[in-house]
Parts: structure tokens; sequence; C-alpha cells
């Protein structure tokens, strides 16, 4: 247990290493969180769109044409 | 390049990539904390402030490299119009300006203790913030216009032009007399800094970076799909169809 509080010490320098550590995860963390997030929505978005329009998935461009 | 430049073959690609990526990232970030905490020495004179290094350098590494990547895309974007470069950019915005503003923040938690204050307008902080500026005016530039082709452009120019920034951010504490230490890694007649320290600044450094490939390729698989979906609203637009709200699935369409 002593050296875990040390370790939270820090040497007296706990209120400046922890915080930057803390700030780096939670920043890289949420970064993350916010990029899948937004891919998932995306990918929603898609499938609704796809599945509203049967039959113009793949060579829709050419299939208009003929 | 041209091989991936291709968007079917990026998104079957990432896909296969993505949980490596995400794996080693995770593992990698995961031993360099437990080094820099655990198993590496105090510094001699800065005590166990000196553990900030282990997160502040490896996000002033990747400011730098994120915006280089970000410069380098821009220019493949505009001399070839590659389909993936421009977006490849604008995916790796955002990660760049949360690197910069993580070496701004941990650099300032760092400066108090040591130089004894939070801030000084030395050549490398100041540059550095330029460098956030510079993210921030690329993301604002890019969303300023309605067609987003021309957006990508306007602002993969703006990411050319404060490219000059680069080197001197890299340069700044040699050039000038700074507050900031010159570099211990990246510098001739290699690093000047212990083993014990080095290890662990390093699993960070290359851990920072596979996390940027996931998150880049998280986003650049979004900015592809997103174009998908625009592309597929302006065929039901020009077919007549009834456009449907975001997400919404269309009434009768499945009927």
């Amino acid at each position: 247990m002593e050296n875990l509080s040390q370790l939270l010490e820090m040497g007296g320098y706990a209120r400046f290493v922890w915080p930057s550590f803390g700030l780096t995860l939670a920043v890289l963390v949420g970064l993350l969180v916010v990029s899948r997030r937004a891919l998932k929505g995306a990918e929603a978005e898609l499938a609704a769109l796809q599945s509203a329009i049967p039959g113009r998935l793949q060579p829709a461009d050419t299939a208009d044409e003929a | 390049m041209h091989r991936f430049a291709n968007p079917t073959r990026f998104m079957r690609l990432s896909a296969a990539l993505l949980p490596w990526t995400a794996g080693a990232a995770l593992a990698l970030i995961a031993a360099g904390l437990y080094l820099g905490l655990f198993g590496s020495p105090a510094d001699y004179q800065q005590g166990e402030s000196v553990r900030i290094m282990y997160v502040h350098v490896p996000s002033a590494w990747m400011a730098m490299f994120c915006y280089t990547f970000m410069a380098g895309a821009s220019a493949v974007g505009l001399i070839w119009k590659h389909p993936l470069a421009d977006l490849a950019a604008k995916a790796t915005a955002p990660v760049g300006a949360c690197f910069t503003l993580l070496a701004l923040i941990t650099g300032s938690l760092w400066g108090k203790p040591m130089w004894g204050t939070w801030w000084e307008w030395d050549a490398r902080m100041t540059s550095v913030l330029v460098l956030f500026f510079l993210y921030l005016g690329y993301i604002a530039l890019i969303n300023a216009f309605d067609d987003p082709t021309r957006g990508l452009k306007a602002a993969a120019i703006l990411a050319l032009v404060g490219f000059a920034n680069v080197p001197i951010i890299k340069f700044s504490v040699d050039w000038w007399n700074t507050l900031h230490q010159p570099a211990s890694v990246f510098k001739a007649g290699g690093p000047s800094i212990d083993p014990s320290m080095l290890a662990p600044l390093l699993l960070m450094g290359v851990g920072f970076t596979v996390y940027f490939l996931w998150v880049l390729m998280l986003r650049l698989r979004t900015e592809i799909v997103a174009a998908k979906v625009r592309a597929l609203r302006l065929r039901q637009v020009r077919s007549g169809a009834p456009a449907t709200p975001s997400g919404a699935t269309p009434l009768g369409a499945k009927g």
C-alpha cells in the first residue's frame, strides 16, 4: 500500500502528473468514441437509404441508361 | 499508392486492418503507460514530474506528424485528384487538433512546476499554438462551403501554406533561445536520453501513431459512407422520389 500512495503522490507533483495522463486518455478515448459513433450513424443511414431504393444499389448508372 | 486510392479497395483493406490496429494501439499504449509510470526512474532534476514527458512528447510528435500527413494528402489531392486523398486530409484534421491541444495543455502542466509558468510566448509554444489554429482554420474552411469539393480544395491550399509552420516548430528550439528545451530524441548523434526513459517514450510514440491510423481508418470510412449517402440522396431527388429525412425509411418503401 505504501507503494501505491507513493505512486499517487508523484513526489509532490501529483496535481500536474495525473491531470496530464487523465486528460490525454480522456481526449483520446473521446475522439475514438465520437469517430466510431459517426461511422455507425453513417452506415445506418446508408443501409436505410439502400433498403429504400431496391434495385438501385450496384450498377445503378447503367440501369438508368438502359 | 494508386491501388489504395480506390475507395472500394480501401473499404475492404481497412475492414481487415481495423481489429489489428485497435489491438496494437491498445497494447502499445498500455505497455508505454506501464513502463512510464512504474518501470522508469524519476529524473534527477525534475523528479516525478518528468513522467509528463510520456504523454506530452508523443502528443507533440503526433501534432506535427498529423499535420505533415494532412499537408501531404492535400498536395496529392490537389495535384493528382486521388479520390481518397482529400478525404484522408479531412479525416486527419480533428485527430491532429486533439494531439496539438494535448501537447499544449500537458506542456503547460509540466511548465508550471518546472519553469514556474503555465505559459510563455516563446518560439516553440507560440508556433505550436499557431499549429492548433491552423487545424481549426482547416476544419472551419471545409465546413464553410456548401459544395464539399470546393471546401476540400480551399482547405487543402490552407494546409499546404500552413505547412511552413512545421519546420518552424521543429527547429524553433535551435533557431531561437527558447524556454523550451531542445530535442533529445530525434537529433544528430542519436538520442541523449536514458534507455529506461526512451523505451516508454517510444512505445507511447508508436502507440499514438497506430492509434492515429485506427481513428483515421474509422473517419475515412465514415467519409466514404457519407459520400455514398449524398450520392444516393441526389439520385433520389433526380428520379423524383420523395426525399427521405435523415436516417429514416420512406413510407411504403418496404411494402
